[in-house]
């Protein structure tokens, strides 16, 4: 079996109830049903987790590293847009 | 009120069910390093680690029921090859990965009904066994069993293996389901219940399984037997060489 019959995908894992799901890694698996099981067996051996997400790699779109400075840079120099001149109620957790 | 068994007799089926995890366990284990991928390298030695740890509190409780003072690493690894009760599918060669799910999806798929039984056991220590191990069997059924299902109906070549391993493994069925003296009083206690029945069970996980994966149930022309009354293949032998090497050269180590 070569390995470009087994697909990458990317596993999200959620620790705790109330909290999103989080990139954590990869695995390679023929299928999405092989791919939670082994998501299950790499990343959650630890109790890491109550929930995971696979989202094979093929689907994922990401920025181009080469337009860093056009997306991102813009932004460095907004300092207005950061909400940290507002004090967070503690009854509003994690944000 | 049920019948109560003697000392040697919940002994006696204490290590056969620890020496069954022991020994497969330990197969598992042999793949650590070699697995054909990386996740298949922390999927087995996991589930060789719930076995472990099964044999472990299954060893636990047989040295205290047994009363001669023995702890879990006498009895798992400074008897003879001989006094070794577990199945001969347990000792079985990991051959190719195709054999090594096959098997476990065969052991799998005896304990999860025989340790559903135990849950609602005369004995609550065994019960207490019963509940945690009756989680991780379920998940070995399903990892294995996933894996026959995408071997037996893949390629031409893991089409082949997967044949190969239903052929090799036949013989060493039939034994998983043996009743004797010992499962027969067992039963009358109402610790566990009598392997004979779990066929049905073990049919109904395997079945579909082999469905899915386009695979033809073989009748062994003979079974493979004496597990249970310490009569083992060539294999055990070398496991147990493995197996016992650290204890047998420095007595008493502690990890």
């Amino acid at each position: 079996m070569t390995r470009n019959q087994i697909p990458l995908w990317e596993v999200f894992i959620r620790p705790r109830n109330g909290l999103a799901h989080k990139h954590c890694g990869s695995v390679h698996a023929a299928d999405e049903v092989m791919a939670l099981q082994a998501a299950r067996d790499v990343y959650t051996r630890r109790g890491e987790g109550t929930s995971i997400w696979v989202v094979p790699s093929a689907a994922i779109t990401a920025s181009d590293p080469e337009n860093k400075a056009e997306n991102f840079e813009p932004a460095l120099s907004k300092v207005y847009r950061h909400p940290t001149f507002y004090e967070i109620p503690e009854e509003v957790g994690h944000m | 009120m049920a019948a109560t068994v003697s000392r040697e007799v919940l002994t006696a089926f204490l290590l056969r069910l620890a020496d069954d995890h022991l020994v497969i366990g330990h197969r598992l284990s042999e793949w650590c390093g070699h697995a054909p991928m990386l996740e298949e390298d922390l999927a087995m030695p996991n589930m060789a680690l719930d076995l472990i740890g099964q044999a472990r509190a299954l060893y636990q409780y047989a040295g205290e029921v047994e009363g001669k003072g023995r702890d879990e690493d006498q009895i798992a690894y400074l008897r003879r090859e001989r006094d070794y009760v577990n199945c001969l599918l347990a000792e079985r060669e990991n051959g190719d990965f195709a054999h090594t799910m096959l098997r476990q999806l065969y052991f799998a798929a005896f304990m999860q009904p025989l340790w559903q039984g135990m849950l609602s056991s005369s004995d609550a220590h065994l019960a207490g066994i019963a509940a945690k191990a009756e989680k991780e069997v379920a998940y070995h059924v399903r990892h294995a069993g996933e894996w026959v299902v995408r071997l037996g109906d893949g390629t031409p070549e893991s089409t082949r293996r997967m044949r190969a391993a239903v052929d090799a493994l036949a013989p060493y069925v039939d034994e998983l389901f043996e009743s004797d003296d010992v499962t027969a009083a067992i039963v009358k206690a109402g610790i566990a219940p009598d392997p004979a029945t779990l066929r049905p069970s073990f049919e109904a996980i395997v079945g579909p399984i082999f469905a899915e994966a386009g695979l033809e149930w073989v009748e062994a022309s003979y079974g493979q037997t004496g597990g249970r009354q310490g009569r083992h293949g060539e294999a055990l032998g070398y496991l147990l060489a493995d197996l016992q090497h650290m204890q047998r050269t420095y007595p008493g180590m502690v990890w």
